[in-house]
């Protein structure tokens, strides 16, 4: 046998073994309990069950509190990321320990520190309730990542640009925000992105702080759902929200894809 | 009632740069060890050597790019490392040109040159862009104004960055290799911009291996070589008839 029937044969191998696993599949699988208990339409049509309050709650609230979850932590990165890379010492070192701090901490700890250990500790409750000290304590912990990142694409803007800035006149502020920073979003709009994702994901942890019936967010709906509604006692609204997740996320990594190209073909 | 002071007019007094006894050292390793230069309004100073010589740290310690360790350095007599001076005003009237152009890629070229003048000379956005417009026809690529650097040649980008200088009318000029980076078939093009601008009178200080360029255009051609000046004097004279040895040898490579 030469080499290339060898390597024919092995393919030839590959694609069997892959049709013998899907036709056993199919075979041995209990389909009508599957169904039963993944896609259940709790007896009326589908539109009418979960899908209501997990799109007009679940899901509204998901995408709110990402945005401002991931707004706040923009906000908060950017302020570290350029207080890392200040002359000043102090700054650094503030920065510094910050980041290292909360990058160290699981997020959950942090958010439910605000929501609870505050109002134990100091009996002082951060606005906006329950929701509200659940994402402050996120943007707290999304802040020290989104920090690193940034910090990263501002030092891989190239040194002569702020020269060049500098040398034409412009402040080091100027220089920052005209000519740096324009630069490195460009450059960190990939990591950055991944970064709102996991924010999407992260924001079901709020369910384990406890929402008002029409603050919960996706994960909080659909875990109610397994207990009430026409699908309870099935796994149904779970896969529903599963679905829902990947609505939002899918099209960012496609965003992310696009916006890479077109940077492409505007700069260098 | 006192009279009002007689002021030189710039550059009829005081050279356009004077440095006297500069000194820089990165850690241990010194760069430049006492240097003496200067730079009269009106000419153009060609500065050679082989690399690792110290013109270029020279030549960015001028607008104080780099730091001096010490020493003296003056423009159109005032002292730049005065901490009263204000810097950034110095350095908007010394236009700087890089080996490696480094517009802005995020800007088009008509946005690279209007920036600064914007906000450092705050020229309205009507003046700003009909300043870069006639610096832009000065290079000869008026019709590039909507380009990114990205998609111009080298050469092409190294005229938009000397008209982005240019735009913000300086009294003088630095190059730093402004055609080391370059294809050889640009380099014409480059070197073409800088003559025109040279015969205008504008004061140039030009760190650069092109010995034609230096031959033709310089009003003074100064050697450096291990940190100091180690001859300067006409540029026919020093190509033609270098005095010193290191002088010789290096002419000897490169020409």
């Amino acid at each position: 046998m030469t080499r290339r029937e060898r390597a024919i044969l092995f393919q030839v191998a590959l694609y069997v073994a892959l049709a013998a696993g899907i036709v056993a599949l199919a075979l041995v699988a209990d389909w009508p309990t599957i169904r039963e208990n993944f896609w259940n339409k709790g007896g009326v049509d589908w539109a009418d069950g979960n899908w209501g309050d997990l799109i007009t709650i679940g899901m509204v609230n998901t995408v709110k509190y990402t945005a401002i979850a991931f707004a706040g932590g923009l906000a908060l990165g950017l302020v570290l990321a350029l207080m890392r890379l200040s002359p000043v010492a102090p700054y650094r070192w503030l920065a510094t320990i910050y980041i290292e701090f909360f990058r160290g901490l699981p997020a959950l700890v942090v958010m439910i520190f605000m929501s609870t250990g505050l109002p134990i500790a100091f009996g002082w409750t951060p606005p906006g309730g329950t929701v509200g000290a659940g994402l402050i304590g996120l943007i707290m912990v999304a802040g020290a990542y989104m920090a690193e990142t940034l910090r990263a694409g501002i030092q891989a803007v190239p040194k002569g640009q702020a020269e060049a800035a500098r040398s034409l006149g412009m402040r080091p502020g100027t220089t920052t925000v005209r000519v740096v920073l324009p630069q490195a979003f460009r450059i960190v709009i990939p990591p950055l992105t991944n970064e709102f994702v996991l924010l999407i994901k992260d924001t079901a942890l709020l369910f384990l702080l406890g929402a008002a019936a029409n603050e919960r967010e996706l994960t909080s709906v659909a875990k109610d759902f397994l207990a009430s509604g026409p699908s309870a006692g099935t796994a149904t609204s779970l896969v529903q929200a599963a679905l829902l997740y990947l609505i939002i996320t899918l099209p960012l990594t496609q965003l992310v894809a696009w916006l890479e190209r077109r940077q492409r073909r505007s700069v260098r | 009632m006192t009279a009002a002071p007689v002021l030189p007019e710039r550059g009829t007094m005081a050279p356009a740069i004077q440095v006297t006894g500069l000194h820089k050292h990165f850690g241990r390793n010194e760069v430049l060890k006492g240097i003496d230069f200067h730079v009269d309004a009106g000419q153009v100073v060609c500065v050679i050597g082989p690399s690792g010589s110290g013109k270029s740290t020279l030549l960015r310690c001028v607008n104080r790019l780099e730091e001096p360790s010490a020493g003296q350095i003056l423009i159109e007599g005032v002292d730049i490392c005065d901490r009263k001076v204000d810097l950034d005003e110095v350095r908007s009237r010394i236009g700087m040109v890089f080996q490696q152009f480094n517009l802005f890629p995020h800007l088009n070229v008509l946005k690279n040159l209007t920036l600064a003048q914007r906000t450092v000379r705050g020229r309205s956005k009507d003046e700003a862009v009909q300043i870069a417009r006639q610096t832009l026809g000065k290079v000869g690529l008026s019709e590039k104004e909507s380009a990114y650097p990205a998609h111009l040649s080298g050469g092409q980008q190294q005229r938009v960055s000397i008209a982005r200088a240019l735009s913000m009318n300086p009294d003088m000029m630095l190059f730093d290799e402004p055609t080391s980076a370059l294809d050889p078939e640009l380099v014409g093009d480059v070197l073409a911009v800088m003559k025109d601008l040279a015969s205008e009178g504008m004061t140039m200080m030009v760190v650069t291996h092109e010995m034609g360029f230096a031959r033709e255009v310089g009003n003074k051609l100064v050697f450096m070589d291990g940190g100091v000046v180690v001859e300067e004097g006409l540029p026919t004279d020093v190509l033609s008839n270098p005095q010193h040895e290191r002088t010789q040898a290096f002419l000897s490579k490169v020409l």
